[in-house]
């Protein structure tokens, strides 16, 4: 829209202000705007190259190296780090991890988040009080949340809560995060996300159910349509379909950069590594191994590149974009 | 759109009626809903002030059977737990961190925007690609040139990395695309230059935008945890986050103090939640929906 026009001007496209803009660009030169531009922009853009884009070209070049405990690395090895980490299991069971932990967290806090927006809608007294209730956890960290969630919810003794609860139904304790099968521990791993952040998306849905014009409403009312699943059919979840194709973008990237939650619950466990916890493990544990990291860095940040440009393909995302 | 005023009347009146029979069931979801959503807060500060022989007996306690406020001096002069040091350093890293990243990638997103520069397509594009490579996969990259500087236990280490987002760059530059540009062009004719222009009509006409994108730069970093997981090799160097997870899976500490250590880390947000509450929905809305 206001990027640079440079040359073609539009013959009898002149807007009124058209020759005062013109007057001042010519006045400051395009000498004295270059200048400008990078006086502006400059200290970002020489932080972006030095904060993101040389790792990144660093990390390239790692990968294709031994590169233990030292980032001058002297022994090329070419592909074999990927060929490694593609192969001996732990990096691609933490890709299968990812997955299914994807596949449960994003439809789940998609329907919910949408559930608590369209519930904090509906209500007209408190309604403050409502959504500042369903907000807070926003506030809380995922160490925070995990503590609680280890030390107190789901602890695996007789006295935590979620066992005391089942006990009044005659239930014995559960050892909610220590065993593997059956695997309660994605259930402790999915709660504690969906508390901190079905708040954050339920914000998101309620600004736009408040963008919904409520002539659309009254005009299907006329035509038939009683307010509830109809409405909500072929009203309501249309008019959000921008907004939804937002919160599943974030949901998945998001989930792709789970690390905390399962540090703080797992710690050392062989089970329910996603991605960033093996790296993690693998670049800055006891091995310090940063060519086998730097190519799951790699390998991940291609994967990630995929879905966000399949995404974008699939749902039309960016088009709206000027 | 024409809507006749018989037809304005006729839902308004059904809702009335349908409004008093749901509202009962409404309100009684969103009652048990919230309730659900308070526990884990109430468990907080419950643990906080109990024994840990209340908190670890044969049987769940609803109510702690006495409530122990000594616990609150006992855990800041604990020298195992650097609690208001790392409480320090986050307010430091949270502060310093929010105001050079509004700083930097404002004046980038303006420029972006507004100034006229023949390559500012292709430098628009360059900062777009980075915004697929999500922050948290480079931290292996990232620690690796940070090490090199030898930044590794340092506040810069923590901070600089962080200062150029191009996400938050984006935002500022999708805001400004949207700023009213007769006040720019009044603000040229009366002899301002460009950063007179930044500076005395721009950036005070969108304080607004600003409050919202520094409160959520603010939660974000007091909540981060690789990053500072990461560089945070010494103990003088941890922030809150890291301090916290430390001291979970040491078991040096008392459960007390431990969740006292936690309800006192999440306070300061606590405080923003309720004062900024404006600027911080405004800014989920800009930042979440654009995103």
């Amino acid at each position: 829209m206001t990027t640079t026009t440079t040359g073609g001007t539009r013959p009898g496209a002149t807007a009124p202000t058209a020759p005062a803009a013109k007057a001042i660009r010519a006045r400051h030169g395009a000498r004295g705007s270059t200048l400008t531009f990078w006086l502006f922009a400059g200290p970002f853009l020489a932080g972006l190259l030095l904060f993101v884009y040389v790792p990144v070209g660093w990390s390239f070049y790692l990968s294709l190296f031994q590169a233990q405990n030292t980032v001058a690395p002297t022994k090329f090895v070419g592909l074999d780090n990927y060929k490694d980490i593609l192969t001996e299991g732990p990096f691609t069971d933490s890709l299968w991890t990812f997955t299914l932990f994807a596949l449960i967290v994003v439809p789940l806090t998609y329907a919910l988040a949408l559930a608590l927006a369209l519930l904090v809608h509906r209500i007209r007294v408190a309604r403050a009080f409502f959504r500042s209730v369903f907000f807070i956890p926003t506030a809380c960290s995922y160490v925070v949340a995990s503590m609680v969630w280890k030390l107190s919810i789901f602890n695996g003794v007789r006295f935590g809560l979620a066992n005391t609860v089942l006990s009044w139904f005659g239930i014995e304790p559960v050892a909610w995060i220590g065993t593997v099968s059956p695997p309660w521990y994605w259930l402790v791993l999915v709660t504690v996300r969906l508390w901190l952040q079905l708040g954050f998306y339920m914000i998101l849905f309620l600004a736009a159910l408040q963008q919904i014009p409520k002539e659309l409403y009254e005009a299907a009312w006329t035509d038939g349509a009683r307010p509830g699943w109809q409405t909500f059919r072929h009203i309501t979840l249309p008019q959000l379909r921008t907004t939804s194709v937002a919160v599943v973008l974030l949901l998945l990237i998001a989930a792709y950069q789970a690390f905390d939650e399962f540090y703080n619950l797992l710690p050392n466990t062989p089970y329910a590594r996603p991605p960033l916890v093996y790296l993690y493990y693998t670049a800055l544990g006891q091995g310090q191994d940063f060519g086998h990291g730097s190519a799951g860095a790699l390998v991940l940040s291609a994967l990630i590149t995929m879905v966000t440009l399949l995404q974008g393909r699939i749902f039309g995302f960016g088009k709206a974009d000027s | 759109m024409a809507t006749s005023s018989t037809t304005t009347h006729a839902p308004s009146r059904s809702r009335a009626r349908r409004g008093r029979g749901g509202s009962v069931a409404v309100y009684t979801v969103a009652a048990v809903a919230a309730l659900l959503f308070l526990v884990p807060f109430y468990l907080l500060i419950r643990n906080s002030l109990a024994s840990d022989a209340d908190l670890t007996g044969a049987k769940w306690k609803f109510f702690p059977t006495s409530l122990h406020w000594e616990n609150i001096s006992e855990l800041f002069n604990d020298p195992a737990v650097p609690m208001a040091h790392s409480m320090w350093n986050s307010l430091v890293v949270g502060v310093l961190g929010t105001a050079g990243q509004l700083l930097v990638c404002s004046l980038a997103g303006y420029a972006m925007a507004r100034i006229p520069y023949r390559h500012a397509n292709k430098i628009f594009y360059a900062v777009l690609t980075t915004l697929m490579i999500p922050s948290a996969v480079t931290f292996v990259p990232s620690f690796v040139l940070v090490s090199s500087l030898g930044w590794v236990s340092s506040l810069q280490g923590l901070i600089v990395p962080g200062l150029f987002s191009g996400f938050t760059a984006f935002l500022f530059r999708q805001y400004f695309l949207g700023f009213p540009k007769e006040l720019e062009e009044a603000a040229r004719i009366d002899g301002l230059g460009s950063w007179g222009t930044y500076w005395r009509i721009v950036v005070p006409n969108s304080t607004g935008f600003f409050a919202a994108i520094a409160v959520i730069t603010f939660i974000t970093n007091w909540n981060a945890f690789l990053w500072p997981l990461v560089i945070g090799q010494d103990q003088s160097s941890w922030t809150v986050q890291v301090a916290l997870s430390t001291f979970t899976t040491a078991q040096t500490v008392n459960i007390h103090e431990l969740f006292l250590a936690a309800t006192v880390s999440i306070l300061p947000l606590v405080f923003v939640f309720l004062f900024l509450q404006r600027y911080l929905v405004q800014g989920v809305a800009q930042t979440g929906i654009k995103g």
